[in-house]
């Protein structure tokens, strides 16, 4: 119990230092002085979330670490990339600029660059890989990012890009993961089962959900980047063993640490804990056109049931930050620290639920672990928490299996998680918009949809941050869905791997670009 | 000689009908599971029409009785189709994990078969001595833990405190003979552990049944050292039964690695089918399955030949 104790301190400890900068490394903060990149060894990756239904083609990817470290981070680029910092710079563009105000891109695409097959990269070959997610029979997973796309041209060396509506956002959507670039055959398709990009990596080895070896190209257009001679990716679903592979120098770097556990690993010489609050989410989202979520001093009431702290605590130990059912998360560029915070009061629940003509309330919270790790807990939890405020939560759980097609936008409340994404735009786009294809609260609001197409279509910076924070507060304040908490990715390495100290928050490993960016000491 | 042909032909018929059964109950018992393939791989993405869509691509949206019949129309010629998740060949998929999880059994069996036999020899030369408690104590004591128990308290002493073995088995087709032993020992071990305690406790009650029959008491009369008559008289009098339940274990072997597998990262078939049915994969489902079902039925094909040439009257059941 002792142990327990002086973990809390430490927990608290790191949720200070996590309020006071958005996206913070924890343990670059202790290591020593950062050495020059150098070049050479073979990095060894831990990773969890491999399975063997994986598959080449980035239209289905997600899921797969395997295909987000070794094919997005290592073999492929995209148009653009977003660094460490946050910031958006070209990959395979050299340059980009908006025409129409915002409505179409010119994007120049860089010379001398070739793929590992020793083909040159040309403006044809950007429009075919972004053309393979458009289209009415398309299956991609990135299709809702290329929806609003309405032409592709090639002008030159430049591509043409042309919006429905313009969206000063746009560049960023081609940094996603999906949006990789290949060389298009003569029937202006992409073979992507062949596994050729321009990346820093060549795939030497790989077995299918397990196992990839990559090996680094010797004519990689980038000089100042890719620092490894190998790169071995290792699928390890246990989190245990993942731990104990780390433990004991079997891998270098692991993803998904076990966060129950890892804060012993400090006694652990020569590993390195790092800790980055990402745009990653946990949610609860309600129906807000089925009673009696459809009242807003009912949603009030849920939202006052609910202790935050407690949930970072007791459900994310620690490794998170508290969320006011903000969807924007602090690594977002226009993040409001300054929204009014729900904090844990029942009987300010009690009083909105008078406020909605109810004595007492009973709902029912379906939950299943696919969700997120712990959402069952936290379900349980919060129905502990609400009956304080005399708000009865039935927790029905529900199998793991088919939960995102039976369960999510099926039933009118249930546990639920986002990814997040870089932008603003995009997120509201996907999730929050009347008409977003993944609306899972039903939510419909004239003002928020009018500014989201008014950001959109705004180049004052000023203006942008002051639409998106009205947003924000819009949907913390009037919308359908508790956000309780954003989750860390905590990862673990050795001492001897380096990175420059700018780790992305966008996805684990430095937004997967570990391959790319990072070197051995 | 012609009996025993004549029994494996007809065993090998009976065990091809076993095998389509066990097909026909997969297949239903997978449609049986919540959501389909395409709502698997799309997860949270999936909208209305990207579902519709994926299910014409992938021939979901044939009734189910036509797919299994595509099938097993497939597999009729040997081809055991491709992957509903990920478009590769079955057979490539399942080849390289099943020669490792073969390699993987075939070393737990090179141990543990040995050390379990000497032990009930052991246990039934030098019955209810402490010797003998011991043993089957501590064997059994093995089997109770579960098997990823096993392995992580393995892994704590042997790997982590005093850095013998690695933590996780990482193998690959360019991995040397004696370094893939070496890197698979320990999974080798955690198996072992589970299956020594069933077989010795076998042989020392097959040996112990034969040695209260007068033709041990004879033996033992003219003369036989009580070591002569276990190992000549007794064992080969206990062999049927010894290699029936060897044989169940070797079956087990091949397909209860899954818990280990995945305790040490072992690059085998038990992932492949853990993956497969969460994504309602069936030819690859089918294919593993009906391979660990062959095991089974050519395993134990095996102890009963054997069985019957150690023990001839077995062909003639009363």
């Amino acid at each position: 119990m002792t142990t327990r104790l002086g973990e809390m301190t430490r927990r608290r400890f790191g949720g200070l230092a996590m309020t006071s900068g958005a996206a913070l490394a924890l343990g670059a903060v202790g290591s020593a002085a950062r050495a020059e990149p150098s070049r050479g060894g073979r990095l060894r990756i831990g990773a969890s979330g491999s399975n063997a239904s994986e598959s080449w083609d980035p239209a289905t990817w997600g899921l797969s670490v395997m295909m987000n470290i070794g094919g997005f981070g290592s073999i492929y680029n995209n148009l653009v990339e977003i660094r460490g910092s946050g910031d958006l710079v070209p990959e395979l563009a050299e340059s980009y600029e908006p025409a129409e105000s915002g409505k179409v891109w010119r994007f120049t695409i860089r010379k001398g660059v070739t793929f590992s097959d020793g083909r040159t990269l040309r403006p044809e070959d950007v429009a075919a890989s972004l053309n393979h997610h458009r289209g009415d029979d398309s299956t991609s997973s990135a299709k809702p990012i290329v929806e609003p796309i309405t032409d592709i041209s090639v002008e030159g060396d430049v591509v043409v890009i042309t919006l429905e509506a313009a969206n000063a956002d746009f560049p960023f959507l081609l940094a996603d993961y999906h949006l990789v670039i290949g060389p298009a055959g003569d029937d202006g398709t992409v073979d992507w089962a062949a596994h050729v990009g321009t990346g820093g990596y060549t795939v030497s080895e790989y077995t299918i959900g397990s196992r990839m070896l990559l090996a680094r190209r010797a004519d990689y257009w980038k000089a100042d980047a890719a620092w490894f001679d190998e790169v071995e990716i290792i699928g390890i679903d246990d989190v245990a063993a993942r731990m104990n592979a780390v433990m004991t120098g079997e891998v270098d770097v692991i993803t998904s640490a076990d966060i129950s556990t890892v804060g012993r690993l400090a006694r652990v010489p020569n590993l390195i804990v790092d800790e980055v609050t990402g745009t990653q989410q946990f949610t609860m989202p309600m129906f807000t056109d089925v009673a009696p979520f459809n009242d807003l001093n009912v949603r009030l009431a849920l939202k006052y049931a609910i202790d935050r702290q407690e949930m970072v605590d007791k459900i994310l130990y620690g490794h998170g930050r508290v969320a006011y059912d903000n969807p924007i998360a602090p690594a977002n560029r226009y993040f409001d620290d300054s929204l009014q915070p729900f904090e844990y009061d029942p009987d300010k629940a009690r009083y909105y639920l008078q406020q909605a003509g109810l004595d007492g309330l009973s709902v029912d919270l379906h939950a299943a672990d696919a969700a997120f790790q712990g959402a069952v807990n936290t379900a349980v939890l919060f129905a502990e928490q609400a009956s304080k405020a005399g708000i009865n939560v039935n927790v029905l759980r529900e199998p793991n299996d088919g939960y995102w097609s039976n369960v999510w936008t099926k039933v009118p409340f249930c546990m639920a998680y986002w990814q997040g994404r870089p932008t603003e735009d995009w997120m509201f786009s996907q999730v929050y918009a009347s008409t977003a294809p993944w609306n899972d609260t039903h939510w419909k609001n004239e003002r928020f949809d009018q500014l989201l197409v008014d950001a959109r279509a705004e180049l004052d910076d000023n203006r942008r941050r002051a639409m998106y924070q009205e947003m924000q507060s819009l949907v913390a304040n009037d919308g359908g869905v508790i956000i309780p908490m954003y989750a860390n990715y905590v990862s673990v390495r050795s001492d001897q791997v380096q990175n420059d100290g700018n780790v992305s928050s966008v996805m684990e490993l430095d937004g997967s670009k570990i391959a790319d960016r990072w070197w051995f000491a | 000689m012609r009996d025993i042909v004549q029994l494996v032909i007809r065993r090998l018929l009976l065990g091809l009908l076993t095998v389509l059964a066990v097909s026909l109950v997969i297949f239903g018992a997978v449609s049986m599971l919540p959501g389909d393939a395409a709502q698997e791989i799309l997860g949270q993405a999936a909208t209305p029409e990207s579902l519709a869509a994926l299910r014409l691509q992938l021939g979901l949206d044939q009734p189910a009785w036509l797919r299994y019949l595509h099938w097993l129309g497939g597999m009729v010629q040997g081809d055991f189709g491709t992957s509903i998740a990920n478009g590769q060949q079955v057979s490539s998929l399942i080849g390289e994990r099943l020669a490792n999880t073969l390699f993987l059994a075939g070393l737990a069996a090179i141990i543990a078969v040995p050390v379990a036999l000497v032990l009930g020899i052991l246990a039934a030369l030098y019955r209810n001595t402490l010797f003998d408690r011991a043993i089957s104590a501590l064997t059994l004591t093995a089997i109770s833990f579960p098997e990823f128990f096993v392995a992580y308290i393995l892994i704590l002493f042997l790997s982590v405190n005093l850095g013998i073995f690695p933590s996780i088995s990482n193998i690959s087709p360019g991995t040397e003979f004696w370094e893939r032993v070496y890197r698979s020992l320990l999974p080798a071990a955690a198996l072992s552990l589970a299956v020594i305690a069933h077989i010795m406790r076998m042989t020392r009650a097959a040996l112990v049944n034969l040695l209260g029959l007068p033709y041990i008491e004879m033996a033992r009369l003219k003369g036989a050292t009580p070591r002569r008559a276990v190992v000549v008289h007794a064992l080969p009098n206990a062999v049927a039964p010894i290699v029936t339940v060897v044989a169940l274990n070797l079956a087990y072997l091949i397909t209860g690695v899954v818990i280990v597998e995945t305790v040490f990262v072992y690059p085998g078939i038990g992932k492949l089918l853990v993956d497969s049915v969460s994504k309602r994969d069936l030819p690859v489902v089918q294919a593993v399955c009906l391979v660990t079902s062959l095991a089974y039925i050519l395993l134990n094909l095996l102890a009963d030949v054997v069985a019957i040439i150690s023990d001839p009257r077995l062909m003639h059941p009363r």
